[in-house]
C-alpha cells in the first residue's frame, strides 16, 4: 500500500497541490492540505481501499481538512472564522474530476508563479518549489545558494503575493504573450542552470535540464503555442548534446571537437521535429530561432560539413527578432567561420567596445579565438586572460589556460 | 482590494509642452477618470503641484525640521494619484496602464493596508 501511494504522490501531487490552490487560494494552506490528505491516504486506503480516482479523494480531502483546521483555529482569531466560512460556500467549483479543470490549475499556477510583479530569482524558486515539487534545499543547491537564503526569497514571493493581491488565473487572451514570455524566461533560466554547470558538478545540475525540459512538456501540452514548441525543441537539441560535452575526465570538450556518435539522436529528432512545427506556423520567435541553429548543428554529421551559410543566415533573422548583443556576439562567431576570422572580428570588436558584454567571458575567448586564428598570438593571449578572470567555472578556466599554454 | 496609484513623471516634460499638448493631455486625464468612475474603479483622484511647491517636515529627538522641496530629489516626481478599487493586482495593473502620463512616466501600484484584516 505504502509504495501505491508513494506512485500516486509522485504522478499526482503536483496536480493535486495546484487545484488546492486554486480552491483554498493560499500556498501554505495549500501544501498543509497535500500533506494531511497525503496522511490520510495512509490511514485510510488500506482498510478502505484505493478511491477509484485517488486525485479527487486527496483533493476534496484536503480541501475539508484545510477548513476543518481553519474552523477551529477561528476559536481564536475570529478573521480566519470568514475565511474558513468563504472557502466553505464559494468554494469554487466542487474539486472536479476530469482532466482539463485540473490542467487549467497547474496553468494557473505556473502564471502566478512567473507573474512579473515577482523579482526573477523569485519566479524561478517559486516555480521549481510549487510546480515542480523540488524541496528548498534541492533548489538551493543547484542554485549554488544557502537555503536559508532561498528560503526567505520564496516566503517573501508568497507574501508578496498574498499582500499585492496577485490573482491565481491564467491571465488573459490579450495579455497572455507577454505574460507568456515570461514563463518561457524562467523556463530558459532554469534549464541554462543544468546545462552550463558541467559533469563533475553534483547530480542536481543535471536534473535542472531535466526538470526545465519537462516543464516545457507540461507547458505545451496546456498550451500547444509556437514559442513553447520553440524553447521544448531548443532545449531537447541542447541537452542530446550532453554526453559529448565533457571528456571522461571532466573537461569542456567544445562542439567543433565533439564525438557526435555521442548526441542523443532521439532527443534531436524529437527537437527538430517541434522546431519545425513551431517555424511552419510562422508565429514563432527567438526560442524556434535559436532551436533552429540548434537543429543545423544537430544535422551535420561532422563539424566540418556544418552549414555555417544557413547559420548565419538565421542568426540574421534572430537579431532582427532578438537584436541583444549576445546574439550579435554568437552571429559574429558564425559569421567568423563561414566568412574567415578577420570578418569576425570586424563585428566582434564593435560588440566589446560598446561595452555591454565587457565582462562576459564568451566574449573575450571568441575574440581570443579569432585572434589565434590569424597568428596574432599577443592579442590572442590578453583575450584568453581576461576570460580567464571572469569565468569561476573550474573546467571552462581549465580549458582556457589550456588555451593559453598552447599560444606558447 | 484598494491600491494606491503613484504616478511618477519627469516634471520637465510636461513642463515642456505646448498649451495644445497640455490640454490634450488634460483632456485624456478626464476621460481616462470618467472611464473609471464608470466601472467602479475610482475612489478618489488627484493632480498634485510641482515639486518646488513641497515642503518636507520630520520631527527628530522632539524637535521639528523643514526643509524645501521633496524628501529626496529623484529622477522622475510624483505628480499625481488614483486611489482604485480593483479585483485584484492585474485589475490594478490593467488600470494603471491606461493613465495618461504612463507613456513616458511610470505608476507605482502600491497595495493598502487592509486595517479589518
Amino acid at each position: 500500500m505504502r509504495e501505491q501511494v508513494d506512485a500516486i504522490y509522485r504522478t499526482e501531487s503536483r496536480r493535486v497541490l495546484a487545484t488546492l490552490i486554486r480552491l483554498l487560494g493560499d500556498f501554505d494552506l495549500a501544501e498543509e492540505a497535500l500533506h494531511d490528505a497525503f496522511a490520510a491516504a495512509l490511514e485510510r486506503w488500506p482498510k478502505d481501499g484505493v478511491p477509484g480516482n485517488p486525485r479527487a479523494w486527496l483533493v476534496s480531502t484536503g480541501r475539508f481538512k484545510a477548513i476543518d483546521g481553519l474552523r477551529r483555529r477561528a476559536r481564536f482569531d475570529a478573521s480566519l472564522a470568514e475565511l474558513a466560512a468563504r472557502m466553505q460556500n464559494g468554494g469554487s467549483t466542487l474539486p472536479a474530476a476530469d482532466d482539463e479543470s485540473v490542467e487549467d490549475d497547474r496553468l494557473r499556477l505556473i502564471f502566478t508563479c512567473c507573474h512579473p510583479a515577482l523579482q526573477p530569482d523569485a519566479q524561478v524558486a517559486l516555480t521549481l518549489r510549487e510546480v515542480c515539487g523540488l524541496t528548498t534545499e534541492e533548489i538551493a543547491h543547484a542554485f549554488l545558494i544557502g537555503p536559508p537564503t532561498l528560503a526567505q526569497r520564496i516566503v517573501r514571493a508568497k507574501a508578496k503575493i498574498r499582500d499585492a493581491g496577485i490573482p491565481y488565473q491564467i491571465p488573459a487572451r490579450e495579455n497572455l504573450p507577454d505574460r507568456l514570455d515570461t514563463v518561457l524566461h524562467v523556463i530558459y533560466l532554469v534549464f541554462n542552470e543544468g546545462y552550463s554547470a558541467t559533469s563533475g558538478g553534483s547530480l542536481t545540475r543535471h536534473d535542472l535540464s531535466a526538470e526545465a525540459i519537462r516543464l516545457g512538456r507540461l507547458l505545451l501540452a496546456l498550451l500547444p503555442e509556437a514559442e513553447v514548441m520553440g524553447l521544448l525543441g531548443l532545449m531537447l537539441l541542447s541537452e542530446s548534446r550532453r554526453a559529448a560535452r565533457t571528456s571522461p575526465e571532466g573537461e569542456l570538450v567544445l562542439l567543433e571537437e565533439q564525438d557526435r556518435s555521442r548526441w542523443n539522436r532521439e532527443e534531436i529528432a524529437e527537437g527538430s521535429a517541434l522546431v519545425e512545427q513551431a517555424l511552419a506556423s510562422r508565429r514563432f520567435g527567438p526560442y524556434a530561432l535559436q532551436g533552429a541553429i540548434a537543429a543545423v548543428h544537430a544535422e551535420a554529421p561532422t563539424s566540418a560539413t556544418t552549414d555555417w551559410a544557413q547559420i548565419v543566415g538565421l542568426y540574421d533573422v534572430l537579431a532582427r527578432a532578438d537584436p541583444s548583443p549576445v546574439v550579435q556576439l554568437n552571429r559574429a562567431v558564425a559569421v567568423g567561420i563561414r566568412d574567415g576570422p578577420e570578418a569576425g572580428l570586424a563585428l566582434i570588436d564593435p560588440i566589446l567596445e560598446a561595452g555591454e558584454l565587457e565582462n562576459y567571458h564568451l566574449a573575450w575567448s571568441a575574440r581570443a579565438d579569432l585572434c589565434r586564428r590569424l597568428g596574432r598570438t599577443t592579442e590572442a593571449r590578453e583575450a584568453y586572460q581576461r576570460a580567464l578572470t571572469l569565468t569561476r567555472q573550474e573546467p571552462e578556466r581549465r580549458f582556457l589556460a589550456r588555451r593559453i599554454a598552447s599560444l606558447d | 482590494m484598494k491600491y494606491l496609484c503613484l504616478i511618477y513623471g519627469v516634471e520637465s516634460v510636461v513642463g515642456a509642452m505646448s498649451p495644445t499638448e497640455l490640454q490634450s493631455l488634460m483632456s485624456e486625464f478626464n476621460s481616462f477618470t470618467e472611464d473609471i468612475k464608470q466601472s467602479g474603479h475610482y475612489i478618489l483622484g488627484q493632480r498634485l503641484q510641482p515639486v518646488h511647491t513641497a515642503t518636507t517636515v520630520r520631527v527628530r529627538n522632539g524637535k521639528m525640521s523643514t526643509t524645501d522641496g521633496p524628501f529626496a530629489e529623484t529622477k522622475e516626481q510624483l505628480g499625481g494619484f488614483f486611489m482604485i478599487e480593483a479585483r485584484d493586482l492585474n485589475d490594478a495593473i490593467q488600470i494603471a496602464s491606461r493613465v495618461p502620463s504612463a507613456r513616458y512616466g511610470s505608476i507605482e501600484v502600491r497595495p493598502i493596508w487592509d486595517m479589518s484584516r
